[in-house]
């Protein structure tokens, strides 16, 4: 077991980590963590969370040899991890059963959550259809217009979606209002949470929720190919499909892990999303993590094609595999994800979410200068439908080429 | 140490600074001052306030939009310590602005500007290790909220560390004004005094002249921040000192008549 690699004290990852919060959320979040470690002390929780990641959600997801894809690049062997194919659209799911099993221990009927790209939000929406809880959703305004698709199908599966209309309406900002909602209603209401992100012991038990992803990878390319993959590849919003995908790689020393920021539009303060490039150790909502910020400590705007990888901070984990070069972080472009989006779609019949084609761009970069020998994981974290407005935009699909 | 509560209740006032502009926060201040606040909390702005409601997270814009810097709370403290000796000053701010200005820096800065305390909303003891040890180095309170979830064991430790007063929050929720105060208010304070000596403020949500006489009955000060900021952003620049000095001293004199029936 990969336990406790890079977490020396309960919530922190070296120096990353821990509880920036108002006091008022102190006692729940101290609640949560107690419930959580009886939840993971308890064999019927984890049977019961099996059982449905497998009924329900479709577990485990395919580990795919991408034939065309490896031959078009002509160098590692590139397989595909294929959270896309799980209920829902996306790795998120994982997540929000794990939380709402929680939830039903505690007793608690109202769920709040943030979304991004709306993945996390529509995920949050079917659990709590699936366990009869009341769900709002908050979401900034900017990105309920361009992932419209998931608002309407959060609102189908009866939750409430509140639009965010403060500082750059994005994630940041409906992480914030559902904090504020959170502090007001702390006594009832399960917050959600949807990245490896935020204060202890969310970051923890996000990843945990996600580690079957690296569970299930390694078993299978081991299966395939009698041996560990040289790369592992996934993208990083807050850092839960790819914490999920690293986890149990750790401690293979020869597999590398690699972590794709949103590159936006270029490297100016603004216009990208990439924290280890640009950022700065600080504290954002409920963690101490790199933090795009200013030079008096006030929060950047982000850029990002994708709304999902469209945020300041990173989870603390990141932030500690960081530091210690365990594992390594890159960006990729807006360009560069929508280019790696078609190619994916061409070569292989998938298209991915926008998040996950910036994990498939560092692919296309790296595959050809490896070797026929190398075997490369990507973490294809979710689908595309929800793109396909920004897509039609971007890739001109509306006419002829 | 300048904080102290000479007439019962205390009057504790939060603003934003630079909002709407730095040179009507220092009118604004001494406005306050002048006219009976024993406390003045110098809030400084921060792009993500997630503690706060809609009032402070405008005024916090619009400060920001000012270009307002955590530099300019401490210039503005450091010109208040001048023009009003006697009266206590204290830094209220999320961590993040603190920690890129550097907490040993911000300290030594606050100290030499002569700030009595420092609030910061996102501090909580349990993190509060090196922020302590910093805060003592520069003979800065250290002020924590304590809030109606907070259990008895939390309340302890709070009332260990803090200096000063202890800030307790009057409901479970963000910032801003609300009708009446909750119980939750006064079986907090009934709870802290048996963890500190500490003079204790309840704020959140105190907006006129009653729940400041209702906080009077059990605690020893009032808080009072987005009714304030209300008001000045009411007013506009020209007439907020005066429109903030009517306010506390219509709350100090409503106080002391006998308590006023029921709107
Ligand atoms: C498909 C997909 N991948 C990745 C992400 C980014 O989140 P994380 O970094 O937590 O995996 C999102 C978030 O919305 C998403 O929808």
């Amino acid at each position: 077991m990969a336990g406790t690699a890079t977490q020396e004290r309960a919530g922190r990852f070296g120096p990353y980590g821990g509880r920036y919060v108002p006091e008022t959320l102190v006692a729940a979040l101290d609640e949560l963590e107690q419930a959580y470690d009886q939840a993971q002390a308890d064999p019927d929780f984890h049977q019961k969370l099996d059982e449905l990641l497998r009924d329900y959600a479709g577990r485990p997801t395919p580990l795919y040899f991408a034939v065309r894809l490896t031959e078009r690049l002509g160098g590692a062997k590139i397989y595909l991890k294929r959270e896309d194919l799980l209920h829902t659209g996306a790795h998120k799911i994982n997540n929000c059963l794990g939380q709402a099993l929680l939830a039903a221990r505690m007793g608690k009927q109202r769920i709040i959550a943030e979304t991004g790209a709306g993945q996390h939000g529509v995920a949050t929406a079917t659990v709590c259809a699936l366990f009869g809880l009341e769900c709002v959703v908050y979401m900034g305004e900017e990105d309920m217009a361009r992932q419209e698709l998931n608002v309407y199908r959060m609102r189908m599966l009866g939750a409430e979606v509140r639009g965010v209309s403060c500082g750059s309406r994005t994630l940041k900002d409906a992480i914030s209002e559902a904090m504020r909602d959170w502090v007001t209603n702390v006594r009832t209401t399960y917050y959600l949470l949807g990245s490896a992100l935020g204060a202890h012991p969310y970051p923890t038990m996000v990843r945990d929720f996600h580690r079957v992803i690296s569970r299930e990878a390694r078993r299978q390319i081991i299966e395939k190919e009698n041996r560990l993959p040289d790369a592992i590849i996934a993208c990083v919003g807050g850092g839960s499909n790819a914490i999920g995908a690293f986890y149990e790689f750790i401690q293979d020393k020869d597999v590398q892990l690699i972590g794709v920021e949103a590159g936006g539009r270029g490297p100016q303060l603004g216009e990208h999303a990439a924290r280890f490039r640009g950022g700065a150790p600080g504290v954002l909502q409920g963690t101490y993590s790199y933090v795009l910020q200013d030079e008096n400590g006030q929060i950047a705007l982000t850029h990002s094609v994708s709304a999902g990888l469209d945020y300041a901070s990173i989870g603390p984990e990141h932030a500690a595999l960081h530091d210690s070069g365990r594992a390594e972080y890159t960006s990729v472009t807006d360009a560069e994800a929508l280019e790696a989006t078609q190619l994916l779609a061409r070569t292989e019949g998938i298209i991915p979410a926008l998040e996950s084609a910036h994990a498939v761009a560092e692919c296309v970069k790296r595959a050809p200068k490896m070797s026929g020998s190398d075997v490369v994981i990507v973490n294809v974290s979710g689908r595309g439908d929800k793109d396909m407005g920004i897509l039609a935009r971007e890739l001109r699909l509306s006419g002829a080429e | 140490m300048p904080i102290q509560f000479p007439e019962k209740p205390g009057l504790v006032v939060y603003f934003t600074v630079g909002d709407p502009d730095l040179a009507t926060t220092h009118s604004i201040a001494l406005a306050a001052i002048d006219a009976g606040a024993d406390v003045l909390e110098l809030g400084v702005p921060f792009s993500d306030p997630l503690a706060d409601g809609p009032v402070i997270q405008r005024a916090s814009e619009r400060a920001l939009r000012n270009g307002t810097r955590l530099r300019d709370v401490l210039e503005l403290a450091a010109a208040l310590r001048v023009e009003r000796p006697e009266s206590g000053l204290i830094v209220f701010s999320y961590y993040n602005p603190i920690l890129r200005f550097g907490l040993e820096e911000f300290c030594a800065a606050a100290e030499q500007a002569g700030v009595d305390g420092v609030l910061v909303t996102d501090m909580i003891v349990d993190e509060a290790t090196d922020y302590l040890q910093a805060l003592h180095r520069h003979r800065l309170a250290p002020i924590f909220l304590a809030a109606p979830t907070s259990p008895d064991e939390r309340l302890a430790r709070i009332g260990a560390v803090s200096r000063g007063f202890v800030y307790a929050i009057s409901r479970v929720g963000i910032t801003g004004a609300q009708k009446s105060l909750t119980e939750d208010a006064e079986q907090l304070v009934r709870r802290l005094r048996r963890f500190t000596q500490l003079p204790i403020a309840v704020g959140f949500g105190i907006s006129n002249p009653e729940h400041f006489a209702a906080v009077g009955e059990f605690a020893d000060a009032a808080v009072v921040g987005s009714a304030i900021v209300a008001a000045i952003e009411r007013a506009g620049p020209k007439d907020a000192p005066h429109a903030i000095a009517r306010f506390i001293q219509g709350l100090r004199r409503d106080s002391r008549e006998p308590a006023a029936p029921a709107r």
